[in-house]
């Protein structure tokens, strides 16, 4: 077997031959295939009339393209009893997801700052508390979370939803902003409380401004497990339920006829804004999802 | 002197600051996590049904839980899905890492397409996956127009077999995930240490053998406690491709607590099956947590 002297650095030292190199291509590309699969069949079967899915072949090309599903999913669909499509439930993960993204991420900044460079007593331990809390089965807090959101008024309104996902939100992003200033040297906060800079100055002229792709992480992060919540929305959601509830009314309705284009436009529809941030911040993303496994 | 009380409140609440900032985040795991966790512990030892009622009935209600058929099958039901899932997706994950890993070109093409899965909500995930596996339109359909008569795919209308298809749409979601922490692992290992075994006579299939997988210990009890912990809480996609059925057979923990809880108005039922779910995830967790936060002291 031949040396490989001239691999890269990251790359693997172990060299293949020729025949095991075209057997590893058409593994990875049937990987590949089978990933692809079912965005596949959401789109196409999206822009085809009904009866090509019911009479005709899931995987076929359209042979009438049409836009009427994408239309009656956004704004003439059944669902639950009303026919609104599902733009006002976008409207409502939208309203959900902004302010829930953006106070989590804040509050995680400054707990990460905090139990970095602010360092106390037990600091771990409360730490360790806040972060299992990302863990637990919500189930386990779904019927005391019901009791005191009726309590506060906020039952089945979008300002009980952030709240929630703020509350559950924030040990993934102390997490996130625990570990980026971790590696940050303290001497420089120090050097600046020497100069007489205080708590906020020193988190707003030193931390912040190198902050930024952490604070990208967090916020992929925070928007794609929010956006894509069922559970807290199905529970909480009242009438102002998230784009994840109503899908899942809209495909789950029992009445009149199946309409599976419908179905698959509501589900790209539903995708459509983590996709979005996946393809233009695929990086972070990845990021995000390494630093929530791998925590050290 | 009154200046000397003014720099001396100043520099005592710089003491204090970083405290009171922490606070309230603390305060609020403490009441919404642990407060809550606490208080339903306290319910599935009363015996509320539709509303909470502080009439305390001992372990009554876990000896219900564990008499209960349907519960039984839940517990089934996800100690198949999960081994499965865990099994299948560290498997394909791993596979899919090492062959990325083998200096392959397009690999930045392949890579965000075996992990855009995981940006997808599983609602999405379970009504592509449905509909695809439905008999009457998918898969059986489409095999049988492409000629194969025969082919015949009725799982997900089957007691005995829905539960795979969850299996399937639930690995399609996050082995790309598993393959990007094995393959960060690869990329972590020295290539000297290869490059010497190598020279030893080592054949590739010892080289990652004896070698590789081995190294990559972390990255394996990184993906079991992130696989476990997702499968127990594993629900949204229960709902979106099966909904628990046809019958109960697809039933989950997930779904049976909220089921119980809130439909069959068992309130104290319910409670108890959300603490067995929390205890099997803390017994994963906790040990796991604590090792990751010793070391880094």
């Amino acid at each position: 077997m031949a040396s490989a002297s001239s691999s890269a650095m990251q790359d693997t030292a172990v060299s293949t031959g020729r025949v095991t190199r075209t057997f590893v291509y058409l593994v990875l590309a049937l990987f590949a295939l089978f990933y692809l699969l079912p965005l596949y069949v959401m789109g196409v079967n999206s822009v085809k009339p009904l009866v090509e899915i019911t009479s005709g072949n899931m995987m076929a090309l359209p042979q009438v393209w049409t836009m009427a599903p994408w239309h009656s999913a956004w704004s003439t669909a059944q669902i639950g009893v009303e026919p609104t499509g599902l733009k006002p439930y976008f409207l409502n993960s939208i309203l959900m997801v902004v302010p829930a993204v953006a106070i989590s991420t804040i509050v995680g900044a400054l707990n990460g700052y905090i139990l970095t460079k602010w360092r106390f007593r037990g600091d771990t331990w409360v730490f360790g508390l806040m972060l299992f809390s990302c863990f637990i089965p919500f189930q386990i807090v779904l019927i005391p979370m019901a009791m005191v959101l009726g309590q506060l008024g906020l039952a089945g309104s979008v300002p009980g939803l952030v709240l929630v996902h703020v509350v559950y939100g924030i040990g993934f992003t102390t997490l996130y902003f625990r570990n980026y200033y971790a590696a940050f040297p303290t001497e420089l906060v120090r050097a600046a409380q020497i100069d007489g800079a205080g708590f906020f100055r020193i988190f707003w002229r030193i931390l912040l401004p190198v902050s930024g792709p952490i604070a990208v992480v967090s916020v992929i992060w925070q928007f794609t497990n929010i956006w894509n919540d069922f559970l807290f929305g199905a529970s909480f959601g009242g009438t102002s339920q998230p784009m994840t509830v109503a899908l899942n009314n809209l495909v789950q309705s029992s009445t009149g006829v199946k309409e599976y284009n419908v179905h698959f436009a509501g589900a790209i529809l539903a995708a459509l804004p983590t996709l979005f941030v996946y393809v233009v911040a695929g990086r972070y993303f990845v990021r995000g999802l390494m630093a929530g496994s791998v925590k050290g | 002197m009154a200046l000397d009380t003014m720099t001396d409140f100043r520099t005592r609440l710089q003491d204090w600051l970083p405290k009171l900032v922490l606070a309230p985040s603390f305060a609020v795991t403490l009441l919404f996590v642990y407060g809550f966790i606490a208080f339903t512990v306290v319910l599935s030892f009363t015996g509320s049904k539709m509303l909470p009622r502080f009439d305390f009935v001992g372990f009554e209600n876990y000896a219900k839980l564990f008499a209960l058929q349907h519960w039984h099958i839940a517990l089934a039901n996800i100690a198949i899905f999960a081994s499965l899932y865990i099994v299948i997706c560290t498997s394909i994950g791993l596979l899919l890492a090492i062959l990325l890993d083998q200096k392959i070109r397009g690999e930045g093409v392949l890579r965000p397409i075996y992990l855009y899965p995981m940006a997808l909500s599983f609602i999405v995930t379970g009504t592509a996956w449905k509909w695809f596996l439905d008999p009457g339109i998918g898969l059986e359909r489409v095999m049988r127009l492409w000629g194969w008569e025969s082919f015949s795919f009725t799982w997900i209308k089957s007691n005995d077999l829905a539960l795979y298809c969850i299996v399937i749409a639930a690995v399609w979601q996050t082995s790309g995930f598993v393959m990007a922490m094995f393959l960060a692992g690869l990329r972590g290992i020295d290539n000297e240490i290869l490059k010497a075994a190598q020279i030893d006579g080592a054949s590739n299939w010892q080289l990652y053998r004896r070698i590789v997988i081995p190294l990559l210990r972390p990255a394996f009890l990184s993906a079991f406690v992130i696989l476990s912990h997702l499968a127990i809480k594993s629900y949204d996609l229960v709902v979106a491709l099966t909904g628990g059925g046809p019958g109960r057979s697809t039933e989950m923990p997930a779904t049976f607590m909220y089921s119980y809880t809130f439909t069959r108005n068992q309130m104290g039922i319910g409670a108890s099956s959300a603490v067995i779910m929390l205890m099997t995830i803390a017994a994963i967790m906790v040990p796991y947590l604590y090792a990751e936060l010793k070391e880094k002291k």
